[in-house]
């Protein structure tokens, strides 16, 4: 019965979590807000990291109530994310395996995601949505990878909307993504906006340009409102994210859809994806914002798979890249 | 006329309720029908709930448009594909020839895999590939880029002489014509990685499909330059958060 303890902080959110046995026993999670209008910048965020890191590990075990001898695996996030954070928390996590003496695990942050999913939701094999700040991709498992069906051609659809939301200067607290999510259901005006599937994959940049573009001189004018733009930018990239999975799921025959990642807490995406299911018999599954959203427990988790089936980093290789793909890792635990 | 067309439309949907629906594939129903006594099938593009009306309209016209377009484009150049019995641009229904006794290329893959060690049923499958690639090029070369390549959107006739691959392609919706090397690299980006993904371990077999379609093609270097650097791009992308 295995505990595991696991360190994420590869973007502005920073989380450790504890794990027994699928039993999330502590998760608690920080996150860097940047006033409206700015993005977070990897030295700022490395800063907040650290200087919030040691209390959040003081914290995760009070609420596990166990001490350093109760664990008995560390795993941190090794990638990908931004460079200066992934190292501050890579940093702690290397600290503390050596002072309790356990072994270390170095995760891949896509496949915290997915595992968290799997076990929360209880999906067996479905297709898979990852969407977040820096990702988005349609994941299906075969043959011991997750293999990428479709994704972004440029960038990720969490970025597409937290960049919209600067040019609005929408709020960051709690996140762009909420703020612009609770506009979007007050917005009744549908502005058409660029649509770009090829394939499997998608493509955000021509969406962003049009918008960034266009968005001042419309309210300027009164031709539509900020919550019109909400409400026509999410119904247009959800539309596309909906539309790949659904030809991932046609291709490789599967009938149910696991939403994971930042963005997959939204609920106009679920219920997008739940209408999609109905019409073709699948079932759709996703959690909420404490599992979805970047966290501890999801690099624990991951780990504790990754360590059942014997896989554990050495010192020397416990190192972090700022790229690392889904498909990159072997995944060892599933059949 | 407004009424007249509705009236038709709804003569082709009551018309598509009485016949057997073939598959679901990825945006579309696919029925199995016969059209003035000839075997066919119709696809229709049915109205998705989940997105804007607006939107749903918009793309279900566009890519009707286009893939009766780029259908007939390539029909005229000599590249297998369907033959197009009938268009409804309101209910967004082709009537299209029935590839009788076919296979998609992805389930013609993963029979040959199952079939057979993996080193043989590569060798196997070479000149598949091969063809794949060469009827690409002739594709490309009348300027269609496909926009939705996977092995789920070729068709193999089975009732052949095997050496005479009957390479059939369809699903024609997210077509474009584009004389750009860049959408031509795109649309080989994009069936190299539903390829890959699908079929695991065939990076030679993908190889096989590109030295064949640069063999095949008097314009393939630009376009291989554009797939190596849309690759890249794929490799770099930040992935922060
Ligand atoms: N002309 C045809 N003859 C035989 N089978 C077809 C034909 N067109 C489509 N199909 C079958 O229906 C499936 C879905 O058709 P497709 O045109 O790819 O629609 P979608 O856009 O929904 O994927 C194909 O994968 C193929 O199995
Ligand atoms: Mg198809």
């Amino acid at each position: 019965m295995p505990v595991v303890i696991g360190f994420e902080g590869s973007a502005n959110k920073i989380g450790i979590g504890i794990l027994r046995d699928g039993e999330v026993l502590s998760n608690p999670r920080r996150t860097y807000i940047t006033p409206p209008g700015q993005g977070f910048l990897p030295s700022e965020t490395a800063r907040h990291h650290r200087s919030v890191i040691l209390c959040l590990l003081q914290e995760a075990l009070d609420q596990a109530a166990l001490g350093p001898a109760d664990i008995d695996c560390v795993a941190y996030t090794k990638g990908p994310g931004m460079g200066a954070p992934l190292v501050t928390v890579a940093l702690v996590a290397r600290t503390v395996a050596q002072l309790w003496g356990v072994p270390l695990v170095g995760v891949n942050h896509c496949i915290g995601h997915i595992e968290m999913g799997r076990l929360i939701t209880r999906a067996h094999n479905p297709t898979l949505l990852y969407v977040s700040g820096g990702n988005t991709q349609v994941i299906s498992y075969s043959e011991r990878r997750y293999r990428i069906f479709g994704e972004t051609i440029d960038i990720a659809v969490g970025n597409c909307l937290d960049r919209f939301a600067r040019v609005l200067k929408i709020s960051n607290d709690p996140s762009p993504g909420y703020n612009i999510e609770l506009m979007a259901r007050r917005g009744t005006q549908y502005v058409e906006l660029p649509y770009t599937v090829k394939g499997m994959d998608v493509s955000f940049s021509g969406i962003l340009s049009f918008i960034e573009e266009a968005a001042n001189k419309m309210l300027a004018s009164s031709q539509c409102t900020a919550e019109d733009l909400c409400f026509s930018l999410q119904e247009t990239l959800f539309s596309m994210l909906v539309e790949i999975t659904e030809r991932a799921m046609a291709h490789c025959g599967s009938k149910e859809v696991l939403i994971v990642g930042g963005v997959g807490c939204n609920l106009r995406l679920q219920e997008m994806m739940g209408v999609m299911c109905e019409e073709r018999g699948a079932k759709l599954f996703a959690t909420d914002e404490r599992f979805c959203i970047d966290n501890g427990a999801m690099i624990a988790q991951a780990g504790w798979e990754m360590f059942r089936s014997g896989q554990v980093t050495k010192l020397k290789d416990s190192w972090i890249t700022q790229r690392y793909r889904t498909d990159e890792v072997e995944v060892t635990w599933r059949d | 006329m407004e009424v007249n067309k509705k009236e038709e439309s709804m003569a082709v949907s009551g018309f598509l309720l009485k016949e057997r629906v073939l598959r679901q594939g990825a945006e579309a129903r696919v029925y199995r029908a016969s059209f003035l006594g000839r075997s066919s099938v119709v696809k229709e593009r049915f109205s998705k709930k989940y997105r804007h009306p607006v939107l749903d309209r918009r793309l279900s016209d566009r890519r009707t448009l286009q893939e009766v377009r780029c259908i007939l484009r390539c029909r005229r150049a000599g590249i297998p594909t369907p033959a197009v019995y009938f268009v409804d641009y309101t209910s967004h229904c082709i009537f299209m020839e029935d590839i009788v006794d076919s296979v998609t290329v992805r389930d013609h893959i993963a029979s040959t895999q199952r079939r057979s060690d993996p080193s043989s049923a590569l060798e196997q499958l070479v000149p598949l590939a091969a063809k794949v690639g060469r009827v690409l090029a002739q594709m490309h070369q009348e300027d269609v880029v496909h926009g939705d390549l996977t092995t789920s959107n070729m068709l193999l006739r089975k009732s052949q002489d095997p050496a005479e691959l009957g390479l059939v392609l369809i699903d024609f919706g997210l077509s474009s014509v584009s004389a750009l090397p860049e959408d031509k690299g795109v649309d080989l980006y994009v069936l190299e990685k539903a390829f890959l993904s699908t079929h695991p371990n065939t990076e030679r077999l993908f190889q096989e499909l590109l030295n064949s379609y640069v063999a095949s093609s008097k314009k393939s270097s630009p376009v291989i330059k554009k797939l190596d650097e849309v690759r890249l791009r794929g490799r770099k992308r930040s992935m922060v958060g």
